[in-house]
């Protein structure tokens, strides 16, 4: 960003202005156009693709009424939330209550400051950015606590108490299995993480070696978990807990947590897609510098929407697990797993300082086999089942 | 606990999501099975109904007999017949035919005396309505005269298809299985 306003300045633009107010007028600008441009419509959009993928895959249609092929649901269910009465219950802690959904919006949206993307567009690339991205997530913990809490319930309070301990116990794992990225980039910038790979597979680390690969998937579901994504989102289990911290409230509130819960999604994309897939990176097809920002953003942007849709897709399938299974997960299995991939990632790395050629084209095409076997269920199941089929995705 | 049940666990987790990925996934191609009634259908839901469906009630008043059966079947009394005899011709004179659908129960009782199938059940089912009134329909806008079955075979052209409508209603709806056969064997 710094970069870019330089640039501007030594054309000639903005004469006569120091360079801190350009600065910090360049940054507060990008900051909204990304909050009011970026985050909110993404947010948006995900809810309303979120509903048409679970209806197909549960051989419904979904939300098609509003708009062409209802993209427009999200603005319609947006207004109808924002026209709402913002009621505060009269046992509630008010402050706490009206305070709660506030923190929970800046612990997500700060987490886009080091996202990155394109090569040259993050609002702050920050030499300690993932742990930037661990830390200002973890604030939304606070803020569901607080939720939980003000809201004066007990359901509230359960599904408060309940994410905290499911988001902290998930960070261990999580935080595990970003360290063999580290070791290998030795940098927690995500730009620099991102720098380090290359465009073609086997060039991203999740290829890298077999343990990055398993690192890989723990991170997947770690995140998923922090993300009170199901299967682990019993913080808002309807059949136990109505909705859990969100039970109480309504109108603009309601829809900020909703907000964070569906941008979160692109933030756990976006973090897998920088850490493990090779981020913007793309092959050296131009020299021109914006059709080559362009193609970067739309790489990583389509990579991070990739992991957004698994997740709808995951959710769609798997039912949730009971809170003993959640910590079990966790403590017995996520943890000692990822440990032991820390402790064998750093061993290959002393092995193999450059890393392993053979390795890592034998995990290429180990992940492929995976996908391409996939698809051979897929066909299996369709075999047998005879449906009639409609591959438009419209309806 | 073990190590083979950890490691088995494991490896469990993995196939049995795999697979039902793999499930679910099959179902992004598969077409859904909405019904996306009223207004993006095929064909309109009505005419996708079978004959006998239980839908809202019709009188065909052209081959109406009077004969006041459907009125006496009715076990909530929803229907209002008013026939008399004109004295001048002789003839069954209908001034009133009222079904009150609001209070209609869909049993299918009147339908299954009635002896040439002029009331019956048609597959309409959009009765939503403003008003308690404007549910009763009225057939008899002014007096008719009640049909009189002929002797011999009916000719003419307008109450033919009714009538053949009519009696293939009763026999499908109305007529029990073991008098059904017996009148195939006759015809």
């Amino acid at each position: 960003m710094q970069g870019f306003l330089d640039r501007l300045m030594a054309q000639g633009y903005f004469a006569g202005v120091p360079a801190e107010v350009v600065y910090a007028i360049g940054m507060v600008g990008f900051g909204l156009v990304v909050v009011l441009g970026f985050i909110l419509t993404v947010a948006g959009v995900t809810t309303f693709v979120e509903r048409r993928v679970w209806a197909r895959i549960q051989s419904r249609v979904g939300p098609n009424r509003v708009g062409p092929q209802g993209i427009l649901q999200w603005l319609a269910d947006g207004i109808k939330l924002v026209m709402k009465e913002d009621v505060v219950p009269h046992d509630a802690d008010p402050r706490l209550f009206r305070l709660a959904p506030y923190v929970v919006t800046m612990g997500f949206v700060a987490t886009f400051v080091v996202i990155p993307f394109t090569g040259q567009l993050v609002i702050a690339d920050m030499n300690v950015g993932i742990l930037y991205l661990t830390a200002v997530t973890a604030l939304v913990v606070v803020g569901i606590l607080m939720a939980g809490w003000g809201s004066n319930n007990k359901w509230s309070l359960i599904g408060g108490i309940r994410s905290a301990a499911q988001i902290v116990s998930y960070e261990i794992p999580a935080g595990l299995s970003i360290f063999p990225v580290v070791l290998l980039t030795g940098t927690l910038s995500m730009q620099g993480t991102i720098q380090a790979q290359g465009w073609a597979p086997y060039h991203w680390f999740v290829f890298n070696s077999p343990f990055t690969f398993a690192a890989f998937f723990i991170l997947f579901i770690s995140i998923l978990a922090e993300g009170n994504r199901t299967p682990f989102d019993l913080p808002e289990a309807e059949t136990e807990l109505v909705a859990g911290f969100v039970t109480e409230y309504s109108g603009v509130r309601y829809l900020m947590f909703f907000l964070v819960e569906w941008g979160n999604l692109y933030v756990i994309g976006a973090l897998m897609t920088t850490l493990y897939l090779g981020g913007w990176q793309i092959p050296p097809v131009t020299s021109n510098a914006v059709v080559q920002n362009v193609l970067q953003f739309l790489t990583f942007f389509l990579k991070s929407y990739f992991w957004v849709l698994v997740a709808m897709w995951i959710r769609a399938t798997l039912p949730r697990v009971r809170v003993d299974q959640l910590m079990t997960t966790c403590w017995k299995y996520l943890v000692p797993i990822a440990f032991l991939n820390l402790i064998g990632q750093a061993v290959w790395i002393v092995l193999f300082p450059d890393g392993s050629r053979l390795a890592q084209a034998l995990m290429t095409l180990l992940g492929f086999g995976i996908i391409g076997y996939f698809f051979y269920r897929v066909v299996f199941h369709l075999r047998r089942a005879r449906p009639q089929m409609q591959f438009s995705p419209l309806s | 606990m073990r190590k083979s049940s950890y490691i088995g666990n494991i490896v469990s987790t993995a196939t049995t999501v795999f697979e039902g990925l793999a499930v679910t996934f099959s179902h992004f191609v598969r077409k859904p099975f909405t019904v996306q009634y009223p207004d993006r259908t095929d064909l309109r839901v009505q005419d996708t109904l079978p004959f006998r469906y239980r839908g809202i009630l019709e009188v065909d008043l052209e081959i109406c007999t009077g004969c006041l059966a459907c009125e006496r079947a009715c076990p909530i009394d929803c229907i209002v017949i008013d026939a008399k005899k004109d004295p001048q011709t002789k003839a069954m004179l209908l001034t009133r035919f009222d079904i009150d659908l609001a209070k209609c129960m869909y049993c299918g009782l009147c339908s299954e005396p009635c002896p040439t199938g002029s009331i019956h059940h048609t597959p309409e089912f959009e009765g939503a309505d403003y008003s308690l009134e404007s549910l009763v329909r009225r057939f008899v806008q002014e007096p008719v005269v009640a049909y009189k079955p002929k002797k011999g075979a009916e000719d003419d052209p307008e109450i033919l298809p009714l009538l053949e409508r009519g009696l293939r209603y009763v026999d499908e709806f109305a007529t029990p299985e073991s008098k059904k056969a017996g009148a195939a064997a006759e015809s």
